[in-house]
Formats: C-alpha cells, structure tokens, sequence
C-alpha cells in the first residue's frame, strides 16, 4: 500500500468508525434494553482484566518510586516523595498505563470475538431468530467497558500507591498512616475528578474499536486476526488523541 | 399482526398450486459484482427444492435476501403472501419464526452450552412463547428429534462437526417453523455423517410437514432430497427439472454438476 493510500484508508476508517458511534447512541435509547447481557458483560470484562489491572498497578507503583527516590534524596527532598508519586499516578499514569493494558486485553478480545461471530455466520443466526445483534453484542459491550474501566483504574491507582508506599516504607521508613496523610493533603478533587472522567472515554473507545472492527470483520480467519490486532493498534492510538485533549481540556478549566 | 392473521392472509394468497414462497426478477450487486441478475422460483407447500450453483455463484446471497439478512436492489420476494423488500421489522421478526435457516457452518453460539442455543430463538421470539415452563419440553423434544439430546449441557466446542451440525438443525426446528432453507446442510462433513443428515432431513420434513429449500452441490443430497431442482448459474435460474431429467441433460453447463 503506498503511502497516501494508507493516509486515505485512514480517514475513511475514521469516517465509519463516526457513523458506528452515531449508531450506538441512537441504538442505545431505544427499547428493548438487554439488561442481562449488559451485567454479563460488566463481569466478563472485569473478570478478563481484574488480575492485569492490579499487577500492572502494583509494578507502576514499585517502578516510579525506585526511580524517583534518588533524585528527590539528592534535594534532601525526599519528605515530597508521597505527594510527587501519588500526584503522578492519579493525573496520568495510572490511567493511561492502566488503560493501555485494559486495550490489549479487551479490544483485542471483543475484536476476536465479534470477528469470529460475524464470519461464523453467528450474528446472522441473532438476526434470525429476533434479536437486534448491534444491541445485543455492541452496545452492551461498549455501556460495560465504558463502565468497567472507570472502576479498574481507581483499583489499580490504589495498588500502585501500595506498592509505592511499600518502597517508601523499607527504604524511607515512612509508616503507613504517614504516607497516606501525605497522599490525601495534596490530593485533591481536580486532580482525581478529571483523571476519572477521561476513563470513561478511554473505556468507550476502547470497546467501540474493537465492536467496529470485530463487526465489520472480513471473511476467513485472516480476517479475525487482523480484526483483533488492528483493534489493538487502533485504539492504543484513539487513547492518546483522547488523553492529549483530556490534558488540554482540562489545563483550562482549572488553570493548573 | 398476529400469526393467525398471518397464515389466514397467506391462506388467501394461495393459487391453485398453493405457492408459499415465491421469488421474482430479484436482482442483487456488491459494487461491480452482479450477483443475482433476475432470479426467479417458485416454492409450493411440502415440496423440498434443491438449488444447485457453483461455489460464489450466489446461493448463499439469494437465501440472505428471503429472511432479510440482505436487502435485494430489486425484485420481488413473497413468503406466505407477505413482501419481504417492504415488510416493517416488526412483521419480519414475526415472519421469522415461520422460517427456519440452516447456515452453512452451523453458526452454533460458542459462548452459550446447547441448551442455551436452543432457548434463544425462543426467549427472543417472546410473543409467541412466552410460557417458561414450555420451554425445556420444547427443547427436549428437538433435541430428541435430532437424536442428541445427552449433548444438552456441552459447549459447541466439546461436539464434532456432525453433532454441530444436528444441534443447529435442532435450533431450527424449535420454533416449528413451516420453511426451512438450508444452506449447504452438508458441507465440511465427511460422506457418512452427510448421509445422517440427509436422512434426518427426509425424516424431519415427513414429522414437521415443512416445505424446504435446500442449497447444496452434493449430488448425492439432491438425488436422494429433491422433488425438483433448479441450477443456479450466472445469477439467473438456468434450467429446472427433476433429478433424472437434470442429470441425463445434453447440455455442457448442466453435465458439469453431474460428473
Ligand atoms: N456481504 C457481501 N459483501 C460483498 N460481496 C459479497 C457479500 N456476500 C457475498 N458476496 C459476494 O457474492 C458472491 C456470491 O457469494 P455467495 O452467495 O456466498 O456464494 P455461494 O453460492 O457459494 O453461497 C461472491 O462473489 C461473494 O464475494
Ligand atoms: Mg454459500
């Protein structure tokens, strides 16, 4: 593919993914509600990416306070460390890294899954049989991680701050009561407020790339490979675009 | 509308030959790609019709379009007096549970066990069986009639091609429907399991009293299924006829589904 093809294809996939979230929107306040299915999927996409989730935190709590310490110490200032980690993981890399992972997992899986359902023929036999499949496979799917993630990051934000204070508390002896006196003080509801608020986008873009791709899979098995991998890439991709204007957005609004 | 509403109304529609499904001049192109380029047939009430055709020769399309998976560019599809090109989603669903569809792969529910499968044409089609208790004789019985019914509780995963294969016959089955088009019903199996579907087919249209369409090129399912076949080539239906007129043909385009 030459290069201004790919750009080309690019923008057109931009345009179908547009009109694939008009359509959920307009799917998603109209009757019947699959009120079930939505709970399974809430527990299936939590179930999947619970474990995933606390490691990655735990490590990125480990990492960041290994890394930061001697710095800080070589300003005496190491009495900031609490305050400086926390702030780090909670405004941005709890929900990025978090969310990066959670696309691995779940874009990749519902990209799989819709793809083999859409090849398998499966979609066409809900269609037959009276289900309304976009509602029944995609909007739940896209409400549950749209839901999921939200809850995933604030969990794994608290096991990073665990594992940082588990750093602190061998190398700096800090106990825990302190350590956390110092996270609370600085933390405060501009920080968490709109770290939290972009998950929410982060989640919906995650599932609605992988639905999109998985739905609109090519034939073969090819096709649900390359459904599921470009899910990844994909979405990976929208995360950042998101978490820039997230940034930008919310410079503004609290002057930071 | 109701279902007896439904059937009255079709009931009416009725020539003299009693038609229950009827295609005219349908037409169908993917871009440049004509598909379906005016094709027509006539299905008659407990008939089994064999539609033959190459592989990409449309066959697949043209059963898309009678339950409305596809939206035919024109033409005409009658199923039991209703137009399916015009029909409101809310009469096609009904329509639906009249006609059972085979699809070429089984398209069984990988997340769901048999007895899920199963239940689900029958929890989504609720207006007609609403009744919960209902719903483990119905299941149990086309389960039976498929001769699996110690496969309720196992993952399509865990069943052969074959067993896949009956355990979506039986999802067809279960709304009783009074058409079923099945979609190459033995392709991907090996001759001897074909032969058990073929049988169950025979056997299950003499209990349900259904009409068929069937798409296949076995030749050994369309001599031993068919009343009539009709060959399906270049998106027209070519030639018509019954299994020993087709099969003694002359012409070179027929011969070659006989070898
Ligand atoms: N959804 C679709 N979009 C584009 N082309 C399609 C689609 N479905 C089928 N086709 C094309 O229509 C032709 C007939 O396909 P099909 O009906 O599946 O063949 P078969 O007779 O083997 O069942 C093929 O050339 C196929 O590529
Ligand atoms: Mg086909």
């Amino acid at each position: 593919m030459s290069g201004s093809n790919g750009f080309k294809s690019f923008f057109i996939e931009i345009g179908e993914l547009t009109l694939f979230a008009k359509r959920f929107f307009k799917e998603l306040f109209s009757r019947p509600f699959e009120g079930k299915e939505l709970l399974r999927q809430c527990y299936n996409i939590g179930n999947r990416s619970i474990l995933l989730v606390a490691v990655t935190g735990f490590i990125i709590g480990l990492v960041i306070t290994l890394q930061t310490r001697p710095t800080l110490e070589g300003f005496g200032a190491e009495s900031w460390m609490p305050s400086m980690v926390s702030l780090s993981i909670i405004r941005e890399i709890g929900p990025v890294i978090i969310a990066l992972t959670f696309a691995g997992r779940i874009a990749s899986g519902i990209g799989a899954e819709l793809g083999s359902m859409r090849v398998t023929e499966q979609i066409d036999a809900m269609e037959v049989s009276g289900t309304n499949p976009f509602k029944f496979l995609v909007v739940t799917r896209i409400v549950a991680a749209t839901l999921m993630l939200p809850l995933l990051v604030l969990l794994g934000d608290a096991i990073a701050l665990s594992g940082s204070y588990l750093i602190e508390n061998v190398k700096g002896e800090v106990s825990f009561v302190l350590y956390f006196n110092k996270v609370f003080k600085v933390l405060e509801f501009s920080d968490l407020i709109p770290a939290t608020i972009k998950t929410f986008f982060f989640g919906f873009a995650i599932a609605l790339v992988g639905c999109f791709k998985g739905y609109h899979c090519e034939k073969g098995t090819v096709g649900v490979g390359a459904a599921a991998n470009s899910a990844v890439v994909f979405s990976s991709m929208l995360l950042f675009v998101i978490d820039f204007v997230a940034v930008f957005v919310t410079d503004i609004f609290f002057e930071l | 509308m109701s279902r007896e509403q439904n059937i009255s109304k079709a009931i009416e529609n009725i020539d003299t030959k009693s038609v229950i499904l009827e295609i005219k001049d349908l037409r169908k192109s993917f871009g440049s790609n004509h598909v379906l380029n005016g094709f027509n047939l006539k299905l008659y009430e407990g008939e089994n019709l064999v539609i033959m055709g190459k592989s990409g020769s449309g066959k697949s399309v043209m059963i898309k379009c009678l339950v409305g998976l596809l939206q035919a560019d024109s033409g005409s599809i009658k199923i039991m007096g209703q137009e399916i090109n015009t029909i409101n989603q809310k009469d096609l669903n009904i329509l639906r549970t009249e006609i059972g569809f085979l699809f070429q792969g089984s398209a069984l529910y990988d997340s769901m066990t048999v007895r899920e499968n199963l239940e689900f044409p029958l929890r989504r089609h609720k207006t007609r069986f609403k009744d919960a208790t209902n719903m483990d004789e119905l299941v149990t019985e086309a389960l039976e009639s498929v001769g699996l019914l110690h496969a309720i509780d196992l993952m399509p995963a865990e069943l052969s091609g074959g067993m896949k294969r009956r355990i979506a016959l039986a999802r067809t089955l279960i709304l009783k429907p009074k058409i079923i088009l099945y979609d190459e019903p033995t392709s991907g199996l090996d001759p001897i399991t074909s032969k058990e579907i073929i049988e169950l087919m025979r056997s299950i249209q003499k209990k349900y009293k259904t009409s068929s369409l069937i798409i296949t090129h076995d030749v050994d399912c369309a001599r031993v299924v068919s009343e009539r076949i009709i060959l399906l080539v270049d998106g027209i239906n070519y030639v018509e006829g019954t299994y020993s007129e087709l099969s003694t043909s002359t012409d070179a385009q027929v011969k070659a589904f006989f070898k």
